[in-house]
């Protein structure tokens, strides 16, 4: 597995990044590297070997649903860079 | 004022009058102060650690009896752990300003029982790193060289602790993020089984990895608080709901142990000879006072750090999907479209490193690669696991390094990060397996850097763990 530019503009998409040309060069490379250490998983004879889920065998116990728990209106708001006062604000996304 | 070693003797100091909290939180601060080139602080709780102090005292001397079992000790936490009004930022740019709305589980059941929280310690950003210098607000220096890297992630845990500014530390060990920079300065580290602490109000690096730990100087004080930051939690739902055991008072070791480590690991290439020699020399001593130490075959070493970055990169990148810029953080200005306030800030909001794990873990999850990278590491992970207990079932622990190398210069491996995932070749297995793990200080290089051992144990084995901890730590660490 050969990462190439192509593949670096697609992830880049995908994880929400904007890299520069530089960073594109540099995580070219690096992801390249990495993956020929990973590569040393495909020696490992996995057939018949389920993937590995949960790491405890203990079984999740979920709370009962009611409602708790709740951050309140202002405190929601307390740490947006842009509010007014019910909402969180971003640029606008409809089209004029 | 001496220097505090363990809360047994600031405890005695109390009783006997000689000292007070406010003496200790304010010996704490100066420190803080003369060992400020360090780095180890983001951020000091000077007026309100004082004010606690104050309290505490007056709660003492009202009635003794009514003080908490932490009556006494006074601990750094690490920049990724949620404290109700405080900032947490793990050491990024994109949480710069963050206040936390609620507090973490495993701080707020220390505060219940009268610890005093002296301030946030600087880290590697979100966790990611060995050497604690891919911080926003810089690297940590080793108190013992300040040439060296102090270990990470919880680099500034490590440093606040040895450097004398607290009695103790919580970190978060990832893949040996306590347990390393405790080794690198010469203190005792812990990593519990996975679902031990809860995990509520810890930011999220890799989540079926990570787990709350200890940095401390004896394995008393870590055990103790272990045992109060432990238990089921109804806010995590991977917390265990075992009860926990009282291991500060079950350390006494008696029996002989049965002891394994691996040839793939003492004999591994990149080991240093130094460390090797060490870790030979504890064999032989404890073969000689009639432990049973055994070599084991254990084929799955060199598959670890690969299968850990697939599985840990997969994590994060979900994980860090939650840092957009829109609710809390930080937000680039001159994004004019949703996509680009999401895409400018958090390429402007993470270090290189964080996104370089980021976009490994979209590759290893995306679509056409996911079969070939992330299934057949959760695959290698089941056989790692599988082994491991395995050898726990005859075994009561394994041996094995901390860290392939002495701390190494800052700035050393900056460029290469397979060199740097490679170090962490010996800690990662008990968080694949999800079994607790100490680091004990064994000796000393003979440049007069630490050298630290690792013991590994059965999960939920803590209690014994800590007692065997114990018995090395006072038999056989110099």
């Amino acid at each position: 597995m050969e990462i190439d530019k192509d593949l670096i503009l697609k992830l880049e998409k995908l994880a929400r990044l904007q890299l520069s040309e530089t960073e594109r060069t540099q995580l070219t490379g690096d992801l390249n590297n990495i993956l020929k250490m990973v590569s040393k998983l495909e020696e490992l004879d996995t057939d018949n070997i389920k993937p590995l889920i949960y790491v405890s065998d203990e079984i999740n116990r979920l709370r009962a649903d009611e409602v708790k728990n709740q951050v309140s209106k202002v405190e929601a708001l307390k740490n947006a860079p842009d509010k007014d006062e019910n909402y969180f604000k971003v640029p606008n996304m409809m089209k004029k | 004022m001496k220097k505090f070693q363990s809360l047994t003797e600031i405890q005695s100091a109390l009783a006997n009058r000689q000292l007070s909290m406010v003496d200790l939180v304010q010996y704490y601060l100066s420190n803080i102060e003369t060992t400020k080139h360090l780095n180890a602080y983001v951020e000091i709780y000077e007026a309100a650690a004082l004010d606690h102090a104050k309290q505490l005292d007056a709660k003492y001397k009202d009635n003794p009896e009514t003080v908490g079992r932490l009556f006494g000790m006074v601990i750094s936490i690490k920049d990724v752990l949620c404290y109700k009004g405080h900032q947490v930022t793990a050491a990024s740019k994109i949480l710069e300003g963050f206040t936390s709305l609620f507090t973490a589980t495993a701080i707020q059941r220390l505060l219940d029982e009268d610890a005093i929280i002296i301030g946030r310690v600087n880290c590697d950003q979100f966790a990611m790193g060995s050497t604690n210098e891919n911080s926003v607000y810089g690297p940590v220096l080793n108190p013992i060289d300040n040439t060296k890297v102090p270990g990470g992630s919880s680099g500034g845990s490590a440093v606040s602790v040895k450097s004398d500014t607290c009695l103790a530390s919580i970190g978060t060990d990832t893949g040996g993020s306590v347990r390393q920079p405790a080794a690198f300065c010469d203190l005792v580290g812990i990593k519990p089984t996975y679902g031990r602490v809860s995990r509520y109000g810890l930011l999220a690096y890799a989540s079926s990895f990570d787990q709350i730990g200890v940095l401390s100087h004896t394995v008393r004080d870590a055990a103790l608080i272990l045992e109060v930051m432990a238990g089921e939690d109804e806010m995590d739902s991977t917390s265990s709901q075992k009860p926990v055991e009282s291991y500060s008072t079950s350390l006494q070791f008696e029996r002989k142990a049965k002891i394994a480590y691996f040839d793939t690991a003492l004999e591994h290439e990149g080991i240093h000879p130094e460390i090797k020699s060490t870790l030979s020399t504890l064999i032989q001593q404890l073969e000689g006072n009639e432990h049973e130490v055994q070599k084991v075959s254990f084929e799955y070493l060199d598959y670890i750090i690969p299968a850990y970055y697939v599985l840990t990169t997969a994590e994060a990148s979900s994980n860090l999907s939650r840092y957009d810029g829109v609710r809390f953080g930080y937000r680039n200005k001159a994004a004019k479209t949703l996509e680009e306030v999401y895409r400018y800030s958090r390429t402007e909001g993470f270090s290189p490193e964080v996104k370089r794990r980021i976009m490994l873990g979209t590759f290893v999850l995306s679509s056409g690669y996911y079969d070939a990278y992330y299934t057949k590491a959760q695959k290698a992970r089941q056989l790692i696991q599988q082994k491991t207990l395995e050898i726990l079932q005859d075994f009561d622990y394994i041996l094995m390094p901390i860290s392939p190398t002495p701390p190494w210069n800052l700035g050393e491996n900056a460029d290469d990060p397979v060199a740097m995932y490679l170090s962490d070749i010996f800690t990662v297995q008990a968080n694949m397996v999800g079994i607790p793990a100490v680091s004990l200080p064994l000796g000393y290089h003979s440049n007069g850097l630490p050298i630290g051992v690792q013991f590994m144990a059965n999960r939920f084995e803590e209690a014994s763990l800590f007692a065997f901890s114990e018995y090395i730590f006072n038999n056989y660490c110099s």
